[in-house]
């Protein structure tokens, strides 16, 4: 007589009951649905529910149910064409403050939803959607950041009034030239107590007593820290300009994001937008000095600087900025009230407001310039290796009479079109990068591909799984049958555990269930065959199983840790989908060997195991 | 219904010089196709811009070339994709400064201004320095996977097996390699993984055989080593044989209707199949018999004092791991 202890037979019904709750979402479906989020991270309030439903009334939409979260508002709708309608709507009545993305809602069941069951996440090659991985440009940000200790540097010694003959960069360094020992002395403690993350030293330059100052590595680090993660703000709030439901925005090692736009289909608009790293400067126009002049002798008067507008021509700027990129609030396209002409109405932060604010009570009557900068992607060749940089590029895209003092809000005109100015506007909101970034990788699925991939890789696991129950079914009789449920259950349980998990599930994925399904049955091959070679040696039926049990057992744990390995080295190395593979597959192994040896010997012994005399076994 | 009589009894390791010759005459096969073709490296590793199209109905290709050419690319191919109505167009990494993600904008666009109905179904772009990172990535990856194994099986069985099974693994992945690169099969990361997948599956395959080598070391009291690795190869031949028909199922359904983009992947992990089942039967077992594996590698140490009635299944820390 073989046993099998009532706690196992419990445990595998629970493992089994749960697996089938958790699974059990993956059979409904998707709605679609419009979502209201906030563009800004602020928390909805439950009031948005009211106004959303008045919205759609308003627009004669009908609607589904409407779910309030505080991060998002989800409206189901019964049909696409609804859908896109209320989209429209929504994207009338709520202003720039939220974003309205077209969705999919999972149809599940409340009462599964309130045990937590989800239905498995699709990845971008099932969904559709845009994959981009963006390398930011450290050494610009470094670049930056030197630039930045001159102007400081400079400020602090004429506020000291220490006298200096030079504060330039040198290289990877800030080099002061100074013209005394004393004067030399006393920067240094200066510059040492004011500043942050400097390695100073002094050195002696002929004629000039100098300092040379390095960035340190630590502050270095910090500083590419903050750059990367200013970057990922800024492409957070331009993904949220082009309205997407679930973007991911994750960084990559030390510099590099990852950014994921499921059901994004225009490609092009979403590489426009992030892919833009611009930002702007207002500088203050010199109109003491002759640009012209200042072009043909190469001598820029000292505290200017030389730029070119749109039609090439020079002009003269303060070296000192207004206010730039990182000081904007907003930036909205429209039209100049008076003149008609395409106008961008731009809002600033305190700082920058309160800095324009002095600048154009001041100057009232003079220009102001707004110069626009755009890092260029570029490749170089040298010495036979690729080099990626990127080009700062300087235009100025307007210089325009300040007709009153103004601070916080004020419009600029003089831009060539409405699109111009739409697209400026758009540049200007979605703000400043720390630091160039360009696009070094983009995987984009369309939407057809993507349901395709779904069918195939669902076709293929049903016929792949029907197949292999066939074969064990004919070969190896009942036992073949106890097989086959158990690979069911394996089934069941893999897709419960990945959707519990919330892991994606990609083409790859399917790859690697597909796969499992067809490796999973091994474990029972190996105590099946083992029973017949027990039976054939003369012993009993109920002895065979038992062996059969017992001795396949260490077989199957050893050959399934070494898969396991090569699945788990796949999960490290693996980027994207092929992660996908190997989560599958390496679920798979786990949840195959539960149901291969605990799951069919508790049927097993269901059925031969109370029996006193087993006289033979189909097998 | 048995696939393998019960009372089989195929001396394999006669075979196994005949199986080395045959080895080594695809391994030659393989290392002159890639010496001469090399792979057929996909754009995963060669970087470059990759843009699946369909049309309505099939294209002409020459005036997707033309309106190519008129756009301004001068490398690049088009090829059907499936079907006669999918296109794929391909260009290769840039040198210039456009090397940027910008390519598959202007394609799409001069495209679709010939053909609206046009459908964007796929686009990738793998800027140059991605693809020598993923190209690295794999080579440590199959590299760490094989030291993983090295370590467990040394660990679980000894070190003659260890190097047996990666012998047989190497074997494996080189005359997989080679097929890929006869047959020209594009090389990306999908291949990847589905070679370190077949290398999963045939350890499970060696694996099987070797436990019950060690199994038959045991408790065998007659035979050389040669007759028992026979024996063992013989004894778990019908599993072999089945569970490898079953794997080959499932992947000639996904072969057949996973689509083309999983087709590679399928193919290389048929074949990786096929050639595991033959080095878990041919490779393995008569390279660790070469070796020297003898039956006191493997003999449980008497526990001292402890009654040791029989010797049948001991606890693995039992086990003499070093001769």
């Amino acid at each position: 007589m073989n046993r099998f202890p009532p706690w196992k037979y419990a445990l595998l019904i629970i493992v089994l009951g749960l697996g089938l709750v958790y699974a059990l979402p993956n059979i409904y479906g998707d709605d679609p649905a419009v979502q209201v989020s906030s563009s800004r991270g602020f928390d909805l309030q439950p009031e948005i529910v009211g106004e959303v439903e008045r919205s759609l009334e308003s627009a004669g939409v009908e609607h589904g149910p409407v779910d309030f979260s505080s991060q998002r508002v989800l409206v189901r709708l019964d049909s696409s064409d609804r859908q896109l309608r209320a989209a429209d709507a929504l994207r009338e009545s709520f202003g720039d403050d939220y974003v309205v993305a077209l969705n999919l809602a999972p149809a599940t069941p409340s009462w599964l939803s309130t045990l937590g069951a989800e239905p498995m996440v699709l990845g971008l090659d099932l969904q559709g959607g845009v994959h981009f991985l963006m390398q930011v440009d450290m050494e610009a940000a470094k670049t930056q950041r030197l630039n930045n200790y001159v102007e400081s540097v400079r400020n602090l010694l004429r506020d000291a009034g220490i006298r200096y003959r030079s504060v330039r960069v040198s290289g990877e360094n800030l080099v002061v030239e100074l013209r005394t020992a004393e004067h030399r002395s006393e920067a240094r403690e200066l510059i040492e107590s004011e500043t942050e993350g400097l390695a100073i030293e002094s050195v002696d330059a002929g004629q000039t007593f100098n300092l040379r100052a390095s960035v340190t590595e630590t502050y270095l680090q910090e500083i590419q820290q903050n750059a990367l993660e200013q970057n990922m703000t800024t492409l957070r709030n331009r993904v949220n300009e082009l309205g997407v439901a679930e973007p991911v925005i994750q960084q990559q090692g030390a510099n590099r994001i990852v950014v994921q736009l499921p059901g994004v289909q225009d490609t092009a608009q979403a590489k426009r937008v992030l892919g833009a790293t611009a930002t702007v400067e207002y500088r203050a126009v010199d109109e003491q000095n002759d640009p012209y002049e200042a072009e043909r002798t190469g001598r820029v008067p000292p505290g200017s600087k030389l730029y070119y507008d749109r039609n090439d021509q020079p002009i003269l700027l303060s070296r000192e900025v207004i206010a730039s990129g990182e000081n904007l609030i907003g930036a909205a396209a429209g039209f100049d009230q008076q003149s008609g002409q395409p106008n961008v109405v731009v809002t600033l932060d305190g700082e920058g407001a309160r800095r324009m604010l002095e600048h154009t009570t001041e100057n009232v009557g003079n220009r102001m310039a707004v110069v626009f900068i755009e890092y260029r992607p570029e490749t170089r060749m040298v010495d036979g290796e690729e080099v990626h940089s990127t080009r700062r590029v300087e235009e100025v895209i307007s210089a325009a009479v300040t007709r009153e003092p103004f601070g916080k809000r004020f419009q600029t005109t003089g831009l060539g079109s409405a699109t111009e100015a739409a697209q400026l506007a758009m540049l200007l909101r979605a703000g400043a990068l720390a630091a160039p970034m360009q696009i070094i990788e983009e995987r984009t699925v369309g939407p057809s591909l993507g349901q395709d991939n779904i069918d195939q890789g669902f076709q293929s696991v049903i016929i792949g799984f029907a197949l292999v129950l066939v074969v064990m079914a004919l070969y190896y009789k009942v036992f073949g049958l106890i097989a086959n449920l158990a690979l069911t259950a394996n089934l069941v349980l893999i897709v419960a555990l990945l959707s519990l998990l919330g892991a994606t599930l990609t083409l790859p994925g399917i790859a690697g269930i597909v796969l499992t399904v067809g490796m999973a049955v091994d474990a029972n091959v190996l105590i099946f065959e083992r029973i017949r070679e027990e039976l054939r040696n003369g012993n009993t039926p109920q002895a065979s199983i038992r062996a059969g049990y017992e001795k396949a057992f260490s077989t199957i744990a050893d050959a399934n840790v070494t898969t396991l390995i090569a699945a788990i080295v796949l999960f490290m190395f693996g980027t994207g989908p092929i992660k996908g593979f190997a989560v599958t597959l390496s679920l798979g192994i786990v949840t195959s060997m539960f149901t291969a040896i605990l799951g069919t010997r508790g049927v097993v012994t269901l059925i031969y195991g109370g029996r006193k005399r087993v006289k033979s076994l189909a097998i | 219904m048995d696939i393998i009589k019960s009372d089989t009894n195929i001396n394999f390791l006669r075979f196994s010089n005949i199986a080395l010759v045959i080895s080594a005459l695809v391994l030659i096969a393989g290392i002159v196709s890639l010496s001469t073709k090399g792979l057929n490296f996909g754009l995963d590793f060669t970087g470059g811009t990759l843009i699946e199209l369909h049309y309505p109905e099939p294209p002409e290709m020459n005036d997707v070339r033309q309106t190519l050419q008129e756009e301004g690319f001068e490398e690049f191919v088009v090829q059907t994709f499936g079907t006669a109505s999918d296109i794929v167009v391909r260009i290769p990494a840039a040198d210039d400064g456009e090397s940027s993600a910008d390519i598959s904008t202007r394609v799409l666009e001069a495209l679709s201004a010939q053909a609206p109905e046009l459908e964007m179904r796929r686009v990738e772009f793998v800027g140059p320095q991605i693809g020598q990172e993923l190209a690295e990535q794999g080579g440590l990856a199959l590299l760490y996977v094989l030291i993983g194994v090295l370590l467990y099986i040394s660990f679980r069985f000894q070190w003659r097996f260890a190097v047996g099974a990666v012998g047989a693994l190497v074997h494996d992945v080189l005359l997989v390699v080679g097929v890929l690169s006869v047959f020209q099969v594009s090389f990306d990361l999908t291949v990847v993984a589905a070679i370190l997948a077949v290398i999963g599956y045939s350890l499970n395959d060696t694996i099987v055989v070797y436990d019950r080598l060690r199994e038959n070391f045991q408790t065998k009291r007659k035979g050389t080593p040669e007759e028992l690795t026979n024996l063992s190869i013989n004894q778990m031949l019908g599993r072999t044989l089945m569970t490898s028909l079953t794997t080959l199922l499932v992947l000639i359904a996904l072969f057949y209707f996973g689509g083309e983009i999983i087709h590679a992947f399928a193919f290389t992990l048929i074949v990786g199949v096929i050639i595991g089942t033959y080095s878990s039967v041919y490779v393995a077992g008569s390279l660790a018999v070469k070796l020297g594996v003898s039956k006191m590698d493997l003999m449980p140490v008497q526990k001292e004092g402890a009654d040791q009635p029989d010797q049948e299944i001991l606890p693995e820390r039992f086990r003499n791991r070093e001769a």
